[in-house]
């Protein structure tokens, strides 16, 4: 009799309570008429019964609780869409956030086994951590790779760009050359063809991206074995990546092969390759990290000149990225998880709400003879369909959300640009949302049946207690709470994006065009081709309508940030000639006038200055007070790259590096006086043109000309200095934006909040009030006595907010570019925004509760 | 005048329900609408019709009526009957037999005017059928 009562329970409890002892007791009579193998066929119908019957029996308790699901939230439905749009912000907001924090700091790389691929660079002697001094020197890579005992394999690339011919239009490319170990090392095969070998004619090899193999050759599978002109060079495509392939950046459509010459190795503080290497199995990432630095240390040793200061930085490649944008997703994180909290907060509030109105019926249901267990599965259906519907909703929130976070994706990482919607973030918010409202949802049906059931209905209009009421307040507490802490680091958050576009740049970027026009090698090789070039584009440029000026830079500020290199002063020791970097640029004339750098001193480039002249530079204000304090530099020497330069000018320093980081001086040297040969990458190719007028007409003009003086020169990279600029500001202007709507939402849904709580206050309390104001009450006092409690509650949420907030100012202080964590400006017009908030919130209540008169009450009793 | 006496032209409104199920408003239930009905719940029907009867004794009934052809389930039986009483065919009665013949844990259930209506529908649709058949000699002749 046991086995089939346990069997029983495999039905609903309702429907157990029901039936449950007449069906036992049936089963009981068959069992007594039934011996030997009949009983053994009873047990087997009865088993076969149970488990045919007891699901059907569920499936239709389950379909008449959705249908009076649906027709108790249509009656409700002001409830059910507040309820549901709560759910889907708070679902959406999180869904999107999260799945933009994991895809960037968590999901493994689309590479074999990730987490065993790390990083090197040239750090500081004293350890690694994250971020690149230097790149490696070949002969640097060179030992590391011979003496490790750490490694699987270990590669080296770098960066480049080329001018592809004869596929489509001429096209700049960014490329990256690659030792043969890097791609098998990365753990990907090739969608077509192979990688590099050690053969000979993959000197002149290249693999190109799916990207690039489906939009310049239209995913034609004939690829491989097909030539390829790079900067006039002939290449043979011998492979296509997969679609996901992406390495090191996802700019970067094409492979070339890396292979080093002798005379590479002669010098080992020419740095300007990456490394990239394999953990050998077992082998730990600090062990990998003692095994190099002891490495380094002999490096040192044995070349005192170069190694002395040069340590090894070496870090996951998941880790190639500032910590800024950790720490903005972070705060994102955090931000979201805020808000879902106060989504949780609300939901609970507006479920209570709910409850106490239906306290009554499901009192009156439950005196009637209706099971608990029955109650609390309806109640449960309803607030499951309810999230359900919130989390479906949220979806699309997230969907749309999404793109917003893709400015906080680090370009610095091999993943796509725009984060893939995670689905297991979206199932973990529903769930969490879902037992917010299970919780909430059943408490109704635990206080009906724990409630006295006459309570309930001798409690008449003032249905619902104290304890529920506070619960509420509580609830409401927390989401001031929330919203303070989400206003005060928004808040700060703005005045750090204020304060760093207040920099000054050190340039005039309006009206200023700026073109990437990057003549290839070998067919521009001699200084003299160049400067033909430069000289014939330039002046016709500079007779287009709207033209004032135009020149040449080999890097523009903030794009091009690197081109570092070392002066030596006649009679000055040098220190270190890595930590005397400075920034260096070839340009034509005009360039100062095009970019509105000032002139303090001395004359600009000029025409004259030609190779067969005087060889000069003009420098910056901060190159000159490095190297000759107090002095007036104009006429003074300095040595570069074996040629004497005099100085002829001084100009005001500019922020190359970008408006948050600090630059080195700067050195420009005019163009036409270049030795021959060229160091690669500092040649000058992009072309700035201050203008007036359409930038269309202008561009198409500019394309017009290059094309008339080299047909197979391409122009890319075309885009206004102010855009530079404001993609300096881009990242924290894209988390503004959010943090901006979650604080708008938080303040809102608190200020919602308060009102429902009071509003059903002054309801539940109408008829005391009533008798006070029969009694002679002041109608002001008692308004006063409702706008005291929305302030109360204001109060104890904001006190809570500001310490929470100060705390995660304190810990997100890196972001807050000098804005001190406590900034009192920011902390006042938050706490007197949620304030403004709250009255405003508590007002209609207040109001209501002035109005009511005591008959209005007595005739509504 | 009792609760299952009441008829709202077709429509079928129960107290019990509402307490049951939370059904806020009466259902509109047509007798079309539930046709055709299963046999365990037609021969549920056929064995109420004449006289209340407690779930064992309906087992016995609709067993003794088919010659054993349909032997009713517990289980079956009592997710029929839960649905019948929800859709108002029958109803718990509280009115029992003499104390010597009752056992407490017994509930007695009674057709209701609407089971009636919605029984004797079966019946004329399942005639109609069988005149069909008979028409084209798939069925026996009238005896």
């Amino acid at each position: 009799m046991r086995i089939y009562r346990l069997l029983l329970y495999l039905f609903p409890a309702s429907f157990r309570a029901d039936y449950g002892d007449e069906m036992e007791a049936i089963f009981r009579v068959n069992l007594r008429d039934a011996h030997g193998t009949a009983r053994i066929a009873l047990w087997f119908e009865v088993l076969h019964e149970v488990i045919m019957n007891a699901p059907a029996v569920h499936w239709d308790i389950l379909k008449q609780d959705l249908r009076y699901t649906a027709r108790t939230l249509s009656r409700a439905r002001g409830f059910a869409l507040t309820a549901i749009l709560v759910t889907a912000l708070g679902v959406g907001a999180n869904t999107a956030a999260f799945s933009v924090a994991d895809f960037v700091l968590l999901r493994p790389l689309p590479f074999a086994d990730p987490e065993s691929l790390v990083r090197l660079c040239e750090g500081p002697r004293t350890g690694g951590g994250w971020g690149c001094m230097n790149e490696l020197s070949p002969s640097n890579y060179r030992d590391f790779k011979a003496m490790n005992s750490s490694f699987d394999a270990m590669g080296a690339f770098t960066g480049a760009g080329v001018n592809l011919v004869g596929v489509g239009e001429p096209r700049r490319l960014e490329i990256a050359p690659v030792t043969q170990e890097v791609l098998p090392l990365l753990g990907v095969s090739p969608a077509l063809g192979r990688v590099f070998e050690a053969r000979e004619e993959d000197r002149r090899a290249v693999v190109i991206s799916y990207g690039l193999w489906q939009s310049q050759f239209g995913g034609d599978a004939s690829v491989v074995g097909r030539t390829v002109r790079l900067d006039g060079v002939p290449h043979t495509v011998i492979g296509v990546m997969p679609r996901d392939f992406y390495f090191p950046t996802r700019n970067v459509q094409m492979w070339t092969a890396l292979r080093f010459q002798n005379e590479d190795y002669e010098d080992r503080t020419n740095t300007y390759i990456r490394g990239v290497a394999r953990l050998k199995p077992g082998v730990t990432f600090e062990q990998a990290r003692g095994n190099l630095e002891l490495i380094a240390a002999r490096l040192s040793r044995d070349y005192p000149d170069t190694n002395a200061e040069t340590g090894i930085s070496f870090f996951r490649m998941r880790e190639n990225m500032s910590p800024r944008f950790r720490l903005m997703l972070m705060a994102l994180g955090g931000a979201s998880l805020c808000l879902l909290l106060l989504t949780c907060a609300n939901l609970a509030n507006l479920l209570l709400a709910r409850a106490a109105a239906r306290e009554r019926e499901l009192a009156v249901r439950a005196a009637l003879g209706a099971g608990r267990e029955r109650l609390m599965r309806q109640l449960v259906t309803e607030s499951v369909i309810l999230t359900l519907c919130g989390g479906a909703a949220g979806l699309l929130v997230a969907a749309a959300g999404v793109p917003l976070f893709a400015s906080l994706v680090p370009d610095t990482l091999p993943i796509a640009a725009e984060p893939s919607m995670d689905l297991r973030v979206i199932a973990l918010a529903t769930l969490f949302t879902t037992l917010t409202a299970l919780g909430f949802g059943l408490f109704p049906a635990i206080r009906a049946r724990r409630h006295t059931t006459f309570d309930a209905l001798r409690e008449g209009v003032r249905a619902g207690g104290g304890a529920k009421q506070r619960l509420r307040a509580v609830l409401v507490t927390i989401e001031v709470t929330m919203s303070v802490i989400l206003l005060i680091t928004s808040g700060l958050l703005i005045r750090a994006v204020w304060r760093v576009q207040a920099i000054d740049p050190g340039f005039q970027a309006q009206n200023v065009l700026a073109l990437h026009v990057a003549l290839p090698r070998p067919k521009y090789d001699k200084p003299l081709q160049r400067v033909q070039f430069y000289d014939r584009v330039l002046e016709r440029v500079r007779t287009l309508p709207g033209v004032q000026s135009a020149g040449f830079t080999s890097g523009l500020p903030m794009v091009t940030t690197g081109l570092i290199t070392a002066v030596e002063i006649p009679g000055r020791e040098v220190a270190s000639r890595r930590r005397e970097g400075v920034s260096h640029r070839w340009v034509t004339p005009q360039y100062f006038t095009t970019m509105g750098i000032p002139l303090q001193r001395g004359r600009d480039v000029e025409d004259g200055d030609r190779g067969d002249r005087r060889w000069v530079a003009v420098v910056s204000a901060s190159f000159a007070e490095r190297y000759w304090p107090g002095q007036d530099p104009i006429g003074k020497t300095f040595q570069h790259l074996d040629d004497t330069r005099t100085v002829v000018g001084v100009v005001g320093d500019i922020r190359v590096r970008g408006l948050e980081r600090t630059s080195e001086p700067q050195m420009y040297v005019p163009a036409a006086q270049a030795p021959d040969p060229f160091p690669g990458g500092f040649d000058p190719k992009d072309l700035v043109i201050r203008h007036s007028g359409p930038v269309t007409a202008l561009v198409s003009a500019v394309r017009h000309i290059v094309h008339s003086i080299d047909a197979e020169q391409p122009i890319s990279n075309v885009r206004a200095m102010t855009d530079v600029i404001a993609g300096e500001t881009a990242s924290r202007r894209g988390q503004l934006q959010v943090l901006g709507v979650f604080a708008v939402v938080a303040i809102l849904l608190s200020a919602v909040g308060i009102y429902g709580l009071l509003a059903y206050t002054v309801a539940q309390r109408s008829q005391e009030i009533g008798v006070r104001l029969a009694l002679g009450a002041d109608p002001a006092r008692v308004g006063r006595m409702i706008l005291a409690d929305g302030m109360r509650l204001a109060l104890f949420g904001i006190v809570p907010g500001v310490l929470g907030a100060y705390a995660a100012a304190r810990g997100m202080s890196a972001l807050l570019f000098g804005v001190a964590p406590s900034d009192p400006a920011t902390f006042a017009t938050a706490i007197g925004l949620t304030l403004l908030t709250v009255f405003a919130g508590t007002l209609i209540p207040a109001w209501r509760a002035v109005r009511l008169t005591p008959m209005s009450v007595l005739r509504a009793e | 005048m009792r609760w299952s006496d009441v008829r709202l032209t077709a429509r079928q409104f129960h107290p019990s329900n509402y307490v049951r199920y939370g059904y806020n408003h009466p259902v509109n239930i047509e007798a079309e609408s539930l046709l055709p009905l299963t046999p365990a719940t037609f021969h549920i029907l056929v064995a109420v019709a004449d006289e209340d009867r407690h779930g064992y004794a309906v087992i016995k009934d609709v067993a003794a009526r088919t010659r054993g052809a349909l032997k009713l389930s517990p289980g079956t039986l009592y997710r029929s009957i839960d649905r019948m009483v929800q859709q108002g065919l029958i109803r718990e009665i509280s009115t029992r037999p003499a104390r010597d013949m009752d056992d407490e844990r017994r509930r007695y259930y009674r057709i209701t005017a609407f089971g009636r209506e919605v029984a004797l529908a079966e019946s004329r649709r399942l005639a109609l059928m069988l005149d069909l058949a008979r028409k084209k000699g798939l069925a026996p002749r009238k005896a």
